[in-house]
């Protein structure tokens, strides 16, 4: 498996740490209701097909990435880094 | 005050030479990182222009005379064999010179040792002279540099200098025992 790191290149699977889904990214406000705080802590969606997880190429560049990939063909759809994404222009390099 | 005197991780270690293929440690100085500050690309570019550099593009390395210049990660890049200029407010910058080993391997067996260790394509058409890559040499932690053809400069932490010795040894002489 290889995934396309924005910055590095196609790198092997062997060089990014796995975290899990980019629903990590979207944290319960503040106030948030014990039922939000526990949909973001501890349920998750098991879907066969499009999945949006967040991976860190540990042994590469130091980025954060969400990849896009499909669990039934698992085919790697796409990968973007997390910092800058809510910025208009990115200042990477 | 005591004196310190600078030594290299694998100081006094002798050039190996096998099949005209030549692992050597490097004595790289002065090692810099440097981590611009969001939106100071322009007086970070201002500050490097005396020493005839610029913050590397991903992927790539750049040198002038002794000083050399290597992207490292994101938003982040070595300044390698030159005193680093005053930065302050334009980029967050740490010594790192006695943190690193950097070895040197060339001639006619370096792509294939270094291909047993590598998981990226070493093939001068996908890794060009010039290039840098922050990949892992068998699961250590490295920055590999083309400096030629058939030459890399490699960049391990130096708690991994005798490892990362040892492995390259290893492969070097499998392959010339193979060819023989």
């Amino acid at each position: 498996m290889k995934l396309p790191c924005p910055l590095c290149g196609s790198r092997d699977r062997r060089e990014f740490y796995y975290m899990g889904t980019e629903d990590y990214l979207t944290r319960a406000g503040e106030g948030a209701s014990l039922d939000d705080l526990d949909n973001q802590l501890f349920l998750r969606d098991n879907p066969a097909g499009l999945t949006r997880d967040l991976w860190y190429h540990e042994q590469g560049c130091g980025a954060w990435m969400v990849v896009t990939r499909n669990t039934v063909s698992h085919a790697v759809l796409a990968a973007e880094l997390v910092a800058g994404r809510n910025k208009g222009a990115k200042d990477a390099h | 005050m005591p004196e310190y005197i600078a030594k290299t991780a694998l100081e006094g270690q002798a050039p190996l030479s096998i099949a005209g293929t030549v692992l050597m440690e490097l004595d790289h100085g002065a090692v810099t990182s440097i981590q611009p500050f969001p939106g100071q690309a322009k007086a970070l570019a201002k500050t490097l222009k005396p020493l005839g550099l610029a913050f590397p593009g991903v992927n790539s390395f750049a040198s002038k005379d002794a000083a050399l210049m290597v992207w490292s990660g994101r938003d982040q890049a070595f300044l390698i064999g030159a005193d680093c200029p005053d930065l302050a407010g334009v980029a967050a910058v740490t010594d790192q010179s006695g943190a690193w080993v950097t070895l040197s391997l060339s001639g006619p067996l370096a792509v294939d040792a270094l291909a047993r260790y590598v998981p990226i394509d070493l093939r001068l058409a996908a890794f060009p002279v010039g290039s840098a890559a922050r990949t892992p040499v068998y699961h250590m932690s490295a920055v590999v540099m083309r400096v030629s053809e058939q030459g890399f400069r490699i960049m391990l932490f130096r708690s991994m200098a005798r490892t990362g010795w040892h492995e390259l040894e290893v492969a070097l002489k499998t392959l010339a025992a193979r060819a023989a």
